[in-house]
């Protein structure tokens, strides 16, 4: 049957004034939607190809060109918007199961914008982060529940428990995990000097380590997940913790999957498997089908890093979720990782990615009580991801009760990403989720660097100040604290759940 | 100490220049036998032909000299040399002491067999800038409107684009049968015969002019072949030579040139010498010859300098080269381009139109380039050749349009971009 | 003594150092005036090389030991006493191409002005930061300190 013909998504508008013909344009869209027709000495662009990456627009040297969304009106309906009537055609084009990238983008998952906090006013005064000390270090780990103390005299005490292993991060964020293969080793490279310059930590993700890499150790954490890629004893001990993934939010339940012409001579290396092979990670790590069977996988990983690395489980925010991260605590883990429905990944099914899962401010909420339920929060942190896009955010979740947050997507748009969500095609115009070199080499990770970090530094100063202005001065006062959140526009279950009262409520 | 530098070239003033990094306080002694003290001898046919002028001839100023404090004795001819006293002797009786001596006197014009000549006007060399004054006066005294050139090439061609610039209609003959013989390949040759020819200028070649008659100034000449040109104005350029008679009883080596090693040094203690009048290493075939050309004349100075003041330089050996641009044609030839395949080199020749490209190799090392009409990027063959890279990987490349760094060896590349760019000098 | 540095690994092809070396030899910044209304553009003094996965811009390496210098016959080639940067001035220039031949970089240019001289880069002395330098938007060049 013929091809539907679809309107374009995006729609480039040139301002053939302002247009030079540099075109810069031409060379470096990936997409290939911009070319110069050289008898009328103009440049076009088929619309149609352009996926609203914004690259052209941001390196035109004339601000000839405005990238702007294609108001695609249909008859206005309740149910149909032209996102759903578009889905529909593709699939009856191609019979296949939809793709896409980023987070989950549908605007009924967000709460923190809902949530609203507090700030001191006469009765407690608030504190200057500029003059007085403010403390937001965090450490993550198992905490002992008591610690047995040797006093030999009045001014000497020793400390008799060996006190567990603890991940120290001068910011509570650190940067999600996120495979090399998924994204570009110059992206990797970036958040890997930024977590070491802003002293905290950036996750390997499922695809083995690059051995450009393996310097940064000190501030990386290495993932273990279904696939077992790059995964052996020198790769456990490589980084400052380990990290099992079950689950991630973007995709809950089912597993990845990179294809073999993504499988590159370096990332074959990483990953320890032949070049051009797909890289499959099963839905399930075969070896785990219960809690017990997890306890195994991180007591045999705290065996293999001679007990020195603490070793953190990842899953997605589901529907049980506060119930098996007690599971998860129980099994021994030293952190666990939550990440909701609004989590980023490089490919996923959209009907996944749209539909299954939770929204981690929800998650938080209740693996935090129920923890405190059982007496056990101080066995485990408690690190959230999914949807961490500003340091409100950030705020919020540690009051609902995280411990630290994960930035995947918000790490990305530090570094260029502008949220086209393609990055399953691997092209990206950034240099971030692609592995063609040419593309690669576009993302300079000294500036990938700076950015990130900056962004970072920006967070400090911001998480200070809102933190001085409720009259704390250390984030540990914070967390779980959710007396200082209210919420705006929530029903009474939700708020019940949140554990928070409605804007308005006294103490 | 005092050094003394005799010529006042390019080699003679690079030298002062490297002294004077190194040694502030000594003397210099600049002796020369030229009125006008650091102009650019190859300018002096731009100046005829009105394409610059008088005030930028001097490509080192007076500033210059003043600034390195440098003493000068102009109109000084020197015509001896006591080694074992360490005197000069100059052409006006006076006596240069010296301890450090650099000889610089480059070359002078070669004058063939002709009937005649003597005690004619109108007939000049043209390698200074007197000579330059000479004929231009001569030609505007005497309303001149046509030239005969004697030999086909630089400074012949240079000369006759000059005249032809001041609306003369100019003969150039030239004993072999093409111009440019030893510069250029035929192809080229012929590319800058047909350009010249367009603008006018008349071209005789395997021919050459073997009486002048006049009565106290030129009216004709005969060529060999028996033909017969009326004309009041003959430049003969078939040719310099080392400027090195002076030297003769000194006991300094002499063949053609003086003989130096790679620092300059003659056979003689403390007496130096560079530029057009010495004879050194041809990088290419090792031969030892005399490369009369400005560039050679600058790195050997600078090397003599140095090692005039002790510290220690060495000069590799050079290779010929030019660059020119007559009658619209710009064009450029390093190394040795007249090697042909039956000899065991490679030739490689790029086409199109009036430009053509053409490069020469052995053993996959470029030996010689010749670019004519596009010369875009020429250096990038003249270092190629300097630092005798192997070309095997990137040979089909050569003579592509874009050709440049891209197809280089990245090692070799990134040396070149990000490493100190050090060719001629170590 | 300063030095562009050029890093290969960065250089995305797209050329904004061309075009602002451009503008910068104009002496302008507002590249749709310049482009609109000025006749004939000069060339770029610097050059951006491709093939396949390899980009780069190459301009004058500012040698310590500049060929250039050494073939100049007019001394329009000259090192700036203040600026330690490689300039030739184009009324002194008679268009030999000596420099075109001697340079192994191969970046200085015949001017398409019909004036006959030499262009090259300068390292936007007169200008500040060098254009090209100061528009890459990867920072693949970058001007550095080089000597004593
Ligand atoms: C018309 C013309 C055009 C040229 N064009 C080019 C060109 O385009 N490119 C190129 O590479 N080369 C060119 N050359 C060649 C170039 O000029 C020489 O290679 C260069 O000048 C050599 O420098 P030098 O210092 O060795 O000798 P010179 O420049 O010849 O200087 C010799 C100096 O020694 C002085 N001298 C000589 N004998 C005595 C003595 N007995 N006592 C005192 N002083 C003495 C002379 O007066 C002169 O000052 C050209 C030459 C000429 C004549
Ligand atoms: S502006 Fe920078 S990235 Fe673009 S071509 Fe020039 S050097 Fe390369
Ligand atoms: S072209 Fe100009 S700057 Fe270059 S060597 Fe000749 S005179 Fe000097």
């Amino acid at each position: 049957m013929a091809k539907t013909r679809t309107p374009p998504e995006f729609i480039l508008e040139r301002d053939d004034y302002k247009c030079i013909r540099c075109l810069v344009c031409v060379r470096v869209c990936s997409y290939g939607a911009n070319f110069y027709d050289e008898k009328e000495n103009r440049v076009y662009t088929e619309n149609s190809k352009c996926v609203g990456c914004h690259f052209c627009e941001a390196v035109c040297p004339t601000e000839a060109i405005t990238v702007k969304r294609n108001k695609f009106d249909i008859k206005p309906s309740a149910h149909w918007t032209s996102e759903e009537l578009f889905d529909v055609i593709k699939q009856a084009e191609t019979g296949g199961i939809l793709l896409t990238s980023m987070g989950n983008d549908k605007p009924q998952f967000n709460y923190f914008d809902r949530l609203v906090l507090n700030a001191s006013q006469v009765t407690n005064p608030s504190i200057d982060p500029l003059r007085e000390p403010m403390e937001i270090r965090t450490y993550l780990g198992k905490k002992d529940a008591y610690l047995e103390i040797f006093e030999e005299n009045e001014s000497q005490v020793i400390l008799k428990t060996e006190v567990s292993q603890q991940l120290k991060l001068e910011i509570p964020v650190m940067f999600s995990a996120m495979s090399y293969g998924s994204i570009s080793l110059n992206a990797i490279k970036s958040l890997a000097r930024a977590a070491e310059t802003m002293g905290t930590f950036f996750n390997t993700g499922e695809g083995g380590l690059h051995k450009d890499l393996k310097r940064f150790g000190k501030n990386m954490i290495v993932q273990c997940a279904s696939g077992r890629f790059g995964v052996d004893i020198d790769y456990l001990n490589s980084g400052a913790a380990v990290e099992i993934k079950i689950g991630q939010g973007a995709k809950p339940g089912i597993g990845g999957h990179l294809p073999g012409e993504k499988v590159t001579e370096a990332i074959s290396e990483t990953r320890m498997i032949p070049v051009g092979t797909d890289a499959i990670s099963p839905a399930p790590h075969h070896d785990i089908y219960s809690i017990e069977d997890l306890r195994q996988l991180i007591f045999a990983i705290k065996e293999a890093t001679r007990y020195k690395k603490p070793v953190g489980v990842k899953i997605a925010a589901v529907h049980n979720v506060a119930a098996i991260a007690s599971g998860i605590v129980r099994a021994g883990a030293d952190f666990v990782t939550i990440d909701g429905i609004r989590g980023g990944t490089g490919a996923t099914p959209k009907i996944t990615r749209d539909h299954v899962g939770i929204p981690i401010e929800f998650a938080i909420a209740v693996v935090d009580q129920r923890l405190r339920e059982e007496g056990i929060r101080h066995m485990a942190s408690v690190v959230v991801a999914g949807g961490i896009r500003k340091s409100a955010d950030v705020v919020k979740a540690i009051a609902l009760g995280a411990d630290a947050v994960y930035i995947g997507t918000t790490a990305l748009v530090s570094l260029g990403c502008h949220l086209c969500q393609r990055c399953y095609l691997g092209k990206c115009n950034w240099g971030i989720a692609t592995q063609d070199p040419k593309l690669v080499k576009r993302l300079n990770p000294e500036i990938g660097a700076r950015r990130a970090s900056n962004l970072l530094k920006a967070w400090t100063l911001e998480i200070k100040e809102i933190l001085g202005g409720m009259g704390i001065n250390a984030i540990e006062s914070l967390r779980g604290n959710r007396e200082v959140l209210r919420g705006v526009g929530l029903n009474e279950r939700e708020l019940q759940i949140l554990g928070i009262k409605a804007a308005g409520e006294a103490w | 100490m005092r050094y003394v530098i005799v010529g006042s070239g390019p080699a003679g003033l690079s030298a002062i220049e490297s002294i004077r990094e190194v040694d502030r306080d000594n003397e210099v002694l600049l002796v020369t036998a030229e009125k006008y003290v650091g102009y650019s001898k190859p300018l002096i046919t731009y100046l005829l032909g009105k394409m610059t002028e008088k005030s930028k001839m001097f490509y080192r100023t007076e500033e210059f000299l003043k600034e390195n404090d440098v003493s000068i004795l102009p109109e000084t001819k020197i015509t001896g040399l006591a080694t074992e006293d360490k005197l000069l002797f100059a052409e006006n009786g006076e006596k240069i002491e010296y301890d450090k001596l650099l000889i610089a006197t480059g070359g002078r014009p070669f004058i063939s067999e002709i009937e005649g000549l003597k005690g004619q006007d109108g007939i000049f060399t043209f390698t200074t800038w007197e000579d330059e004054e000479k004929v231009e006066n001569y030609i505007k005294e005497n309303k001149i409107e046509d030239a005969i050139v004697l030999g086909g090439g630089l400074i012949g061609l240079k000369t006759t684009e000059a005249l032809m610039k001041l609306g003369l209609k100019v003969t150039i003959i030239e004993l072999s049968d093409r111009i440019l013989s030893v510069t250029f390949d035929r192809k080229a040759s012929e590319i800058i015969t047909r350009a010249l020819k367009k603008e006018g200028c008349e071209v005789i070649t395997g021919d050459t002019v073997v009486r002048v008659k006049g009565k106290k100034r030129i009216s004709k000449i005969t060529l060999k072949s028996g033909k017969e040109i009326n004309t009041q104005l003959l430049i003969i350029a078939i040719g310099v030579k080392p400027n090195v008679e002076f030297l003769e009883d000194s006991g300094i080596d002499i063949n053609r040139g003086i003989v130096v090693n790679e620092k300059m040094e003659t056979s003689v203690n403390d007496v130096y010498a560079a530029g057009d009048c010495t004879e050194f290493l041809d990088l290419i075939d090792g031969q030892r010859k005399t490369i009369a050309i400005w560039p050679v004349a600058v790195s050997q100075g600078k090397v003599a300098g140095y090692n005039m003041v002790g510290k220690d330089s060495k000069y590799p050996g050079g290779i010929p080269m030019n660059s020119v641009e007559l009658a619209g044609v710009p064009t450029v030839s390093v190394g040795h381009t007249n090697l042909i395949e039956e000899n065991g080199f490679e030739v490689l020749t790029f086409e199109n139109k009036d430009t053509y490209k053409k490069i020469v190799l052995k053993d996959n090392k470029i030996v010689g380039a010749i670019l004519v009409n596009n010369i875009d990027r020429a250096g990038i063959y003249t270092g190629l050749i300097l630092q005798r890279i192997d070309v095997s990987s990137f040979k089909n490349k050569l003579l592509d349009e874009n050709f440049g760094f891209v197809y280089l060896p990245r090692e070799f590349r990134k040396m070149m971009l990000e490493g100190d760019v050090k060719v001629w000098l170590e | 003594m300063k030095r562009i540095l050029v890093r290969e690994e960065y250089c995305i092809g797209c050329k904004l150092c061309e075009i602002n070396c451009v503008a910068a030899q104009v002496g302008s910044s507002n590249l749709i005036k310049i482009y609109r209304y000025v006749p004939e553009l000069p060339e770029p003094n610097l050059i951006v090389e491709e093939d396949e996965y390899t980009t780069f811009a190459i301009q004058c390496r500012n040698c310590d030991d500049p060929m250039c210098l050494k073939a100049c016959i007019t001394g329009a080639m000259h090192r700036d006493s203040f600026t330690g940067a490689i300039r030739v001035d184009k009324e002194r220039c008679v268009g030999c191409w000596m420099c075109v031949m001697a340079c192994p970089i191969g970046v200085i240019k015949r001017t398409n002005d019909g004036k006959k001289a030499a262009s090259k880069c300068e390292l936007c002395v007169d200008r500040g930061t060098p254009a090209c330098v100061e528009n890459c938007p990867n920072e693949a060049l970058v001007l550095i300190e080089v000597g004593e």
